[in-house]
């Protein structure tokens, strides 16, 4: 089904490692590899130190590869570039970041915090042109052309994150990696904000990378899921596949550990904890394998079988 | 429900902060009894006051702040009469223990675990060193580290985030406290790791039977670990009541906003239900409701008379207009009404939320 859609980034064989001091390479990220199609928004879900920020930083060219390769509409934009591409791939991929108080200048104004980029790049003709850009971003995030002479300290958190993503969102950019940028704001914002991306994507058209370690916020804003636990990617699918069919045991841990806000299920829930030492590794080693199409996994040929079985039984279940 | 008795009682407790030159209310005349070996849950925003309202019971206010009304009953005497820090000597740590949200920054990152633990137990019980390692280690496998012993002389660092938060669990639970405050205890932790610290929390209530204090603003988190819950709003509590009272008669419409806006709730597709505006601004005088400004089905009388509790059941108060006889009926938001069924569909066979056990 997804043949027909457009590759806008793909990552190919991905290791990023870490000097650590002298000692053996640190590998944050191993061997990943995956697609985000145009449109879509695709989630990296995984825990702390599990390389999602590392992969995200990795597409926007912070972090450098140690391996393998990242193409944007099919060119590669890791590694060396020419000083032209670095700028077209700085512009159209565009992130939006956790803490929304760390990331604004706070001795600047708002409407520098969002022309920033523009002045970098020279994207406007005039100053009457730069303001009018400055006053769209900050209406299409809900805010008000009169909030751009204050500075980031007079708004709320949540007001900070629409500055974020407007900062983002005026360079036009067609790819917005998106780094948890929920899990610092209050419960009553968070809607607020995913709200706002998703209607920027029907919009604009654009896609999303969203990183996350909520799978039910996640659940609620993407397209296809990837999960990745300890640099590697464990298990890939689209969204309702994932939840209705999850296989591997990482993903079905996070999957149980989400809280449910119904205390007569959550007071009698089950912990499911993965313990990756205690797994079987017998047989060869394990590689992302196709199940079904656009559902991976992360298995040996023995697991394939065993997932093969399970995947069967649920189906037959429907 | 059998007689039960109170352990710790608040009442009418405001708490004021100086700032520059202004003053800013952050807790408006809040009163709360405490049931002995009960779990009360307090959630709400971030503030909206709920970790300044505990720390009166502990007398952890920073230095701006004081207690400006009400009182604190805890066997017998009034916790906020209480001045110095030998006032505190025997209450703060030994019989209300506090876990804050995040474990690095509670522990001393150049001393090691062993003698952080062993350093509260020698203070509070008057043991020798000797003595006080094998309660430490026992205390450690107490709550799951595994290879105590050794363990023992390692530093902070040495410790994954999760592991580091059961050590000040450890700490806070080796003078046998009566009452726990756990303050988002979890909030820092990875939500794999969050499930095994709250069934650990669980399980030690049980075994050692002390009363939990648990702050947090995550729903689902009550839902799991909460005998009784309360809602705090603008620096009061809105509305309390059993678990399953808030969860499935909720009256106030912040706590039906709060449920509303959940996004295991939200369907795909579709618009998760948010609260517009923001919080209110604790340095002006709040009149009439604090949530008036920002709730849809707010009455005139919201915005000029600030509404007291209203019965509900036994144990369930709410402090909303919508409650009073002469106030028009209105219900829950859809999304939120048969909650339970609608979650049990969930986490049923062939629900998004159902795993294999």
């Amino acid at each position: 089904m997804s043949n027909n859609k457009e590759v806008l980034l793909s990552v190919k064989g991905a290791d990023v490692a870490f000097d650590n001091g002298g000692k053996k390479l640190f590998r944050a990220v191993k061997n990943a590899n995956f697609d985000i199609y145009r449109g879509e928004t695709f989630s990296l879900v995984g825990e702390s130190g599990s390389g999602k920020t590392t992969i995200g930083r990795a597409i926007m060219r912070i972090n450098e590869l140690s391996k393998g390769e990242i193409l944007f509409k099919g060119k590669r934009i890791s590694g060396r570039i020419s000083k032209e591409e670095d700028r077209d791939v700085i512009r159209s991929i565009q992130m939006i970041f956790q803490d929304p108080a760390a990331s604004l200048n706070e001795r600047a104004t708002i409407e520098y915090c969002i022309s920033e980029g523009l002045y970098n790049f020279h994207l406007y003709k005039d100053e009457a042109d730069r303001i009018e850009k400055v006053d769209k971003a900050l209406k299409d995030v809900g805010l008000l052309p009169e909030h751009k002479s204050r500075y980031p300290h007079e708004f709320s958190g949540g007001q900070r994150q629409r500055v974020g993503i407007a900062r983002a969102m005026i360079m036009e950019p067609e790819l917005i990696v998106a780094d948890e940028p929920i899990s610092a704001l209050d419960v009553s914002i968070r809607a607020q904000v995913l709200n706002l991306m998703n209607k920027l994507k029907e919009e604009k058209g654009l896609t999303y990378l969203f990183i996350a370690h909520d799978l039910s916020v996640v659940r609620f804003i993407s397209d296809r899921i990837a999960v990745i636990h300890l640099g590697r990617i464990v298990e890939i699918a689209e969204t309702e596949t994932l939840f209705k069919y999850p296989l591997h045991p990482y993903t079905i841990s996070l999957l149980s550990a989400v809280p449910m806000p119904d205390p007569r299920i959550e007071k009698k829930k089950e912990l499911i904890v993965y313990d990756e030492s205690k797994r079987d590794h017998s047989g060869e080693k394990p590689i992302l394998q196709e199940i079904r199409p656009g559902h991976f996994v992360f298995a040996n040929d023995r697991e394939m079988k065993e997932y093969e079985a399970k995947l069967q039984e649920m189906e037959a279940r429907g | 429900m059998e007689e039960r008795n109170i352990i710790l009682s608040a009442k009418d407790i405001v708490v004021k902060f100086r700032v520059r030159d202004n003053y800013l209310t952050a807790i408006r005349n809040v009163s709360l009894d405490l049931y002995e070996g009960e779990t009360f849950a307090i959630v709400g925003e971030s503030g909206s006051g709920k970790s300044v309202f505990t720390k009166t019971f502990t007398g952890m206010l920073e230095s701006n702040g004081q207690i400006a009304n009400g009182s604190v009953m805890y066997d017998g005497k009034d916790l906020t009469q209480l001045k110095t820090d030998k006032d505190w000597e025997g209450i703060r740590g030994a019989k209300i223990a506090t876990i804050f949200q995040d474990p690095m920054t509670s522990l001393n990152p150049i001393r090691t675990i062993g003698s952080q633990i062993t350093e509260v137990i020698v203070k509070h019980q008057k043991v020798s060193n000797a003595e006080a390692k094998k309660q430490a280690i026992e205390i450690m496998e107490r709550v799951g580290i595994i290879n105590a012993e050794k363990r023992f002389d390692e530093y902070p660092f040495q410790y994954s985030g999760g592991m580091r938060q059961r050590i000040v669990i450890a700490i806070a639970l080796s003078c046998h406290p009566q009452i726990l405050i756990c303050d988002e205890p979890t909030t820092a932790l990875d939500v794999t790791i969050q499930a095994q610290i709250i069934d650990l929390i669980k399980k030690l209530q049980q075994e050692l039977k002390f009363t939990t204090i648990y702050i947090t603003h995550d729903l689902g988190v009550v839902a799991n670990v909460a005998d009784r819950v309360g809602v705090m709003y603008g620096g009061q509590i809105i509305e309390y009541g059993t678990v399953e009272e808030i969860f499935y008669e909720p009256a106030h419409p912040y706590t039906w906003a709060l449920l509303s806006s959940l996004p295991q709730l939200g369907e795909k597709g579709k618009e998760l239900y948010s609260i517009h505006g923001t919080p209110p601004s604790l340095y002006n005088e709040i009149k009439g409701d604090a949530f008036a400004p920002r709730n849809k089905y707010a009455l005139k009388i919201d915005f000029e008379q600030e509404p007291p509790f209203f019965k509900i059941s036994d144990t369930h108060y709410a402090k909303t207009w919508l409650l009073d006889p002469r106030a028009p009926k209105v219900e829950k938001p859809e999304v939120i009404k048969d909650l339970h069924e609608k979650i049990t569909l969930m986490t049923e066979k062939g629900g998004a939320y159902y795993v294999e056990q």
